[in-house]
């Protein structure tokens, strides 16, 4: 378990508080969703939940940072590393830059925890297939398009085999293929027991993921609770966060006297075609 | 007019990837085009033969008629503007406004003119305020921003915008979206490269799909993300926009955007509810 107790943060050099008394946990196995508008304090509370702020960048927290009941103040970044890893919005900030290969890129964690070289080797084949990037494994690291980067900084975390995992915007550059890969990475590490914090501006890619959205507003935890109520919840315009596309479309037909059960996708989000129905009423309705 | 002639375009990297097999694509000035496709498929690469970052292996591309080989660099700079996915990659100044000032400044632009420019292009991305920070001071999205008023300083004919919705909020996206149809308004060709379809259907009016470093696919939104074409882009790892999958499951045709898809149902149901008036 991630806990954040009575959170406040700063940067180095700043006067101004980006979080603001805030208090979140992240149970084992749980995936929360984190929205909210462009400098909410998103990726802050990323770096703050990770550890790296203020270990690594600085600045002053108050409040506390414990996992699996104990703090994490003072703690070095390797004893850190070894209980929450982090990926960020620019994969180019994550590459060692000492590697030669995508596989040597993705070896160095395990490496680094001293594991042995058929661990490291199983482990690293075993990220790449899980992200479907086995074909990178002979290239250079920086000879890589924007979307290959994320997959590999991607697989540089999973290879950590983590219990807690905080993720901001893992899948911004990816194309629909990869972003079910990263998805069904995140599920299946979850399935692990692995709790992780997702920052994400696509509801529609957290809508179906995460079983909990938490919004920010300011530096403040605003909303909290299971994503089908957030979601649903009218204020979260208000905070700069685009509801899901089912959600808006069943709003908009319902604007106009229309039925909203009309906007259906199966589970998979597959269509189903060849449904035609003239009459409304006789569409298929939601899911339950 | 046209203002990019792209014919058979090949270009294989020094470690032999071979990221542009033969790409043929016309552009006529003042046109909206949306490349797309999957990771890897060539797309960047594409649009930094544009401006010269990248020099064709095999092919040609004319801009306005300029043979991109023979042309100098800080030629083609006047003639198009490219905004990189990762603002890192384009940002050196300790301040935004110095930022901003670069490029129109390195093309000749003094005095009030610059500073008119700069201006525009700041409040175009609502960064009027923020003009003595450091850009490193900004966030992600707000450097993203800035990266697009340092390319719409310049005022080029052909604007680039590679994933500019990336890490917006829906804000963010309006601005972007309003940015791309003031753009087109002024005549100017906007070129964007993303995997947000939403984005793409709603303010482009072609769309090029590429694959393994081709063209494989070529259309207004309405043919591109209408229920035929969606095997090829299923082979390229795209799925067409919610709308249009909701759209093709109620039989409504392609409404590839929310708005033709909301409008598709109120027409079949005003339909359905005249036959059963006069029946």
């Amino acid at each position: 378990m991630l806990e954040l107790r009575g959170v406040s943060y700063r940067y180095p050099g700043y006067a101004t508080q980006v979080l603001r008394d805030l208090d979140l946990t992240i149970a084992d196995g749980e995936i929360v969703g984190l929205v909210g508008a462009n400098e909410a304090g998103k990726s802050t509370l990323c770096l703050v939940a990770s550890g790296l702020a203020p270990a690594s960048i600085g600045g002053r927290l108050t409040g506390s940072l414990l996992i699996d009941g104990e703090p994490m103040t003072g703690r070095a970044p390797h004893e850190l590393a070894e209980r929450v890893v982090a990926g960020f919005q620019d994969p180019a900030t994550q590459r060692s830059g000492v590697a030669a290969t995508v596989f040597e890129e993705v070896a160095l964690g395990p490496m680094n925890l001293g594991l042995a070289v058929a661990q490291t080797v199983g482990r690293t084949r075993a990220a790449l297939a899980a992200l479907g990037i086995e074909a990178l494994a002979e290239r250079h690291p920086s000879r890589l398009s924007g979307g290959q980067s994320q997959l590999v900084a991607l697989a540089s975390l999973l290879v950590m085999r983590p219990r807690h995992m905080v993720l901001d915007e893992p899948a911004a550059r990816l194309d629909p293929a990869g972003t079910n890969l990263v998805a069904g990475a995140i599920r299946a590490l979850a399935a692990t027991g692995a709790g992780l914090l997702i920052a994400e501006h696509r509801t529609d890619l957290l809508d179906g993921l995460c079983g909990r959205i938490v919004v920010l507003d300011g530096g403040c935890v605003v909303l909290d609770g299971p994503a089908g109520e957030v979601f649903a919840d009218d204020r979260i315009e208000g905070f700069g966060v685009e509801p899901p596309a089912r959600i808006r479309l069943a709003r908009a037909l319902a604007a106009r006297g229309l039925d909203p059960a009309l906007i259906v996708l199966d589970a998979d989000a597959t269509p189903v075609r060849g449904v035609a129905s003239p009459d409304p009423a006789a569409a298929p309705s939601a899911p339950a | 007019m046209t203002a990019i002639e792209i014919r058979g375009l090949t270009h294989v990297y020094p470690d032999g990837t071979r990221a542009l097999d033969g790409v043929d694509l016309v552009v006529p000035a003042g046109q909206r085009l949306a490349i797309v496709g999957q990771i890897g498929s060539g797309k960047t690469t594409l649009v930094r033969h544009l401006n010269g970052l990248l020099r064709p292996t095999a092919g040609s591309v004319l801009l306005d008629g300029l043979d991109v080989r023979s042309t100098h660099v800080a030629r083609l700079a006047r003639q198009v503007g490219l905004v990189f996915q990762d603002p890192g990659a384009q940002i050196f100044s300790s301040r935004v406004r110095a930022e901003v000032a670069f490029g129109p400044r390195t093309i000749g632009l003094r005095g009030a003119a610059l500073e008119a420019a700069v201006d525009g292009a700041l409040e175009a991305v609502g960064l009027t305020d923020a003009d003595a920070l450091n850009p490193y001071d900004l966030g992600l999205s707000r450097r993203k921003l800035l990266a697009v008023a340092s390319i719409l300083a310049m005022r080029t004919p052909v604007v680039v915008l590679d994933e500019p919705t990336t890490g917006q909020d829906a804000r963010g996206t309006a601005r972007i979206r309003r940015i791309v149809a003031d753009l087109a308004a002024e005549g100017r060709t906007v070129i964007t490269i993303s995997h947000d379809l939403r984005f793409v259907a709603e303010g482009f009016e072609r769309v090029a799909v590429m694959g393994r470093g081709r063209v494989i696919l070529d259309g207004t939104p309405e043919t591109v993300f209408a229920e035929p074409s969606w095997p090829v882009l299923a082979s390229t790892s795209l799925e067409p926009p919610f709308a249009a999958r909701v759209g093709a499951r109620l039989g409504l045709g392609s409404t590839p955007t929310e708005a033709s898809l909301i409008e598709a149902i109120a027409s079949r149901s005003a339909e359905a509810g005249s036959r059963r008036g006069s029946s």
